[in-house]
């Protein structure tokens, strides 16, 4: 006998068909059984488990497709178990992870080594990103066709922008044989190397290295260029500035095939939030000027940017506490990913485009099954208050690493149950 | 003239591509060119037919089958052959191309056989010298002996090209052999299709009249002919493709891949292979599917049927000198 479980009186939210009603939804043998504004109204279904959320929202579980764990290689910072931990509690049920790790992600043998690890300790599913270039080195291209083949989602030189025009048009031409996603960093690497923030009153005044923000706009020109060369499926990881967005708006008029992500932190923090030298919120690409971060927010609100990512980097104590030049960058994020999201639409902007851009949009980009709620698809489910307030502890996370940007923050929207495959994964409270 | 004097096949006095010829030319030579099929097959494969006439072979990339073919196309048909080591030569010395062909030129050669790294090396040196130049392969432009070679050794199996797909594999992008023989056999009526990777595609392909693939199931769809191109491994650094183990596990002939083709398709390369990375050992050495060695024979009969037709070209251009 299967494992039944409805859910009743409460708002269904689905992205990707753009349904937004309030009804039932009923979960059998790990996947969504039926839908409808009318189901259980009258009678309750014969055995199942029956959560009453009145006052909630039930939506796709989220998809985030940028998060670091430290495993291979720095499990006392995030290993894939306690990174699922995080993302349960965060309501997000599928996590894509990124392949700078020690040993780098480069070969299908350590695809396959993530996918079984994940299978063993992860509560949420795992989705592993593999490198563009072999040890990230931006000099030659990885198996592209092999990595897929071993389970890979996407292509991605995390935080390197390939700095050699010519191995990027191959490696894009290649990865377009076989219809492959290539994710890339735009920051110019000679621009930006060595520095620490974005050149601007504020960085002079405290004297840090900073680069100009148009660095990101010269690679998103150059790669788009390449992009139309090539006909590959590209999208930039996470940009952060009005330039390089409308240079991606422009190409996607032209119908040029790419799209973008932004980090949350980049529509909730401006460079001013740095205060004085808070290495918790040194992030690669630096935080912008608030006219960017205003741009960002208003990019996810109007659809021109596809996705919102947490960007999830867990740090330690020895990387942090350092001088603001030579700190790591990165925050963890994968708590406060659907907050800062639910943010944005309680600032105006609408909750069905804000909610795509963590579930559906991710899903289709990564070529994943999740990320709706249609029938017969995997029961990934977020259950959450759009409302709840609540004020960000970072100790009371439940990544490994606790080096959270938003300590302190005054947040609204969580969530309250996750469930991954039908099971329940975290239950607040 | 002499009624002796057999029927012109080329218009030019040089063979520098295919592009250039006509149906009617390349019909010609293929017939021709089975004529020498079965003197080459005979205990007394040596004519007279160029008797006297100087044939000079000036490779400056390295070959092992092109030049010992046109070695023994030109002996077979009576000619003096000089092979050019260009290694050992004044070209080492840092002499321009141009130099070298005035120096050969006074030497009064009657046939020129050119090998060179650079596309439109012959076309340069046909403008500069007296004689007939016949390419043998210049940068990634032209082959157009292989081509002749590979169009007789398929037309003797499927006794024409109406129709028949020809499914061309592999390093496309630096391939002089798929250029001259998508020409050939596009010029033909065969349908031809390529198949690689996009980065060894090279840029508007489509344009050329054939159909372009990037993966063997549908570029290999009732192929007649299944032509591998080498992958270049001195070029596999990572720069077009990851590695050859990737190569051979997408691009590389296997039987599941020969099972997308016809049933009894018919495999060809123009050497060297590389087993393992190209084509599987099991299919290269299977007589039933394999006519790599077929092509090399068929090679010196094409060779020799493009010497005995620019001869022919020769004795016009001397016959007019004399009436003039």
């Amino acid at each position: 006998m299967s494992r039944r479980i409805a859910f009743k009186n409460v708002r269904l939210i689905d992205p990707a068909s753009g349904l937004d009603v309030k009804g039932g939804l009923l979960v059998e043998n790990g996947r969504i059984a039926d839908i409808g504004p009318r189901l259980f109204n009258d009678a309750e279904p014969n055995d199942p488990e029956v959560i009453d959320a009145r006052g909630l929202v039930l939506a796709p579980g989220l998809v985030d497709a940028c998060v670091h764990t430290g495993e291979p290689g720095a499990e006392h910072r995030e290993t894939l178990a306690s990174a699922s931990e995080a993302a349960a509690a965060g309501g997000v049920t599928t996590i894509a992870v990124m392949p700078s790790t020690n040993p780098v992600i480069d070969e299908p043998s350590l695809v396959d080594f993530l996918l079984r690890r994940a299978a063993a300790t992860a509560k949420v599913r795992v989705a592993p990103v593999a490198a563009l270039t072999k040890g990230l080195a931006g000099e030659t291209m990885t198996e592209i066709g092999l990595l897929r083949e071993a389970g890979a989602v996407a292509f991605y030189d995390c935080e390197r922008t390939v700095a050699n025009a010519r191995v990027l048009r191959r490696a894009m031409s290649y990865a377009a044989t076989f219809d492959a996603l290539v994710m890339a960093h735009a920051e110019e690497p000679e621009l930006t190397a060595g520095t620490a923030a974005t050149e601007s009153e504020f960085s002079t005044r405290l004297g840090l290295p900073a680069a100009p923000a148009i660095a990101e706009a010269m690679i998103v020109a150059r790669d788009i260029a390449l992009v139309e060369l090539t006909g590959a499926r590209y999208h930039f990881a996470q940009i952060s500035t009005r330039a390089a967005l409308a240079l991606i708006v422009a190409a996607k008029a032209r119908g040029v095939r790419v799209t973008c992500g932004v980090a949350a932190h980049h529509l909730a923090l401006n460079e001013l939030d740095v205060g004085a030298y808070y290495t918790f919120r040194k992030v690669k690409p630096p935080l912008r000027s608030e006219t960017d971060r205003a741009a960002m927010a208003d990019g996810v609100a109007r659809g021109d940017i596809d996705i919102i990512v947490s960007s999830h980097e867990p740090q330690g104590a020895d990387t942090k506490r350092q001088p603001f030049a030579v700190a790591a960058a990165g925050t963890v994020g994968l708590e406060t990913l659907l907050p800062i999201a639910l943010s944005l639409h309680h600032n105006g902007a609408d909750l069905m485009t804000v909610l795509k851009a963590v579930t559906a949009t991710p899903a289709r980009l990564l070529g994943l099954s999740g990320g709706t709620l249609a029938k017969g698809a995997p029961a990934d489910l977020v259950l959450f208050d759009a409302d709840e307030p609540f004020v960000v502890e970072a100790d009371k996370l439940h990544s490994r690493a606790r080096n959270t940007a938003f300590d302190g923050r005054r947040l609204q929207g969580r969530a309250r149950m996750t469930f991954v495959g039908g099971e329940c994964v975290f239950k607040r409270g | 003239m002499t009624s002796a004097n057999p029927l012109p096949i080329l218009k030019s006095s040089h063979l520098l591509g295919i592009e250039g010829l006509s149906p009617e030319e390349v019909t010609a030579l293929l017939d021709l060119a089975d004529s020498y099929v079965a003197q080459s097959q005979a205990a007394d494969k040596k004519t007279a037919l160029l008797k006297g006439r100087t044939l000079i072979n000036l490779f400056f990339e390295a070959s092992t089958r092109t030049q010992s073919s046109f070695e023994l196309a030109g002996k077979r048909l009576g000619a003096d052959v000089m092979n050019m080591a260009v290694k050992n030569s004044s070209v080492a010395k840092g002499e321009t191309l141009i130099d070298t062909a005035s120096t050969l030129n006074a030497m009064r050669p009657d046939i020129l056989v050119v090998r060179h790294e650079n596309a439109g090396a012959t076309e340069l040196l046909s403008r500069k010298l007296s004689c007939s130049v016949i390419n043998a392969g210049d940068g990634a432009h032209e082959h157009p002996t292989q081509a002749l070679l590979d169009a007789l050794t398929i037309r003797r199996r499927l006794g024409g090209f109406e129709n028949r797909i020809v499914a061309i594999c592999g390093d496309i992008l630096h391939s002089r052999v798929a250029r001259s023989n998508l020409r050939l056999l596009a010029m033909m009526g065969a349908r031809v299709r390529l198949v690689a990777p996009r980065p060894l595609l090279p840029a508007d392909a489509d344009r050329f009249g054939v159909e372009v693939c990037t993966d063997m199931k549908t570029g290999l769809k009732d192929a007649d002919i299944v032509m591998m191109l080498r992958l270049q491994l001195e070029r596999m650094g990572g720069a077009f493709i990851p590695s050859s183990r990737e190569y051979f596990r997408f691009y590389g002939l296997d039987r599941e891949k020969l099972a997308y083709a016809k049933p009894g398709a018919l495999v060809m390369h123009p050497g060297p292979m590389n087993r393992g990375v190209e084509i599987s050992s099991d299919i290269a050495d299977d007589v039933e599917v394999s006519l790599i060695s077929e092509q090399v024979e068929m090679g010196v009969a094409a060779r020799m049927a493009v010497l005995d037709a620019l001869s022919r070209s020769i004795a016009r251009k001397s016959d007019s000198r004399g009436h003039a």
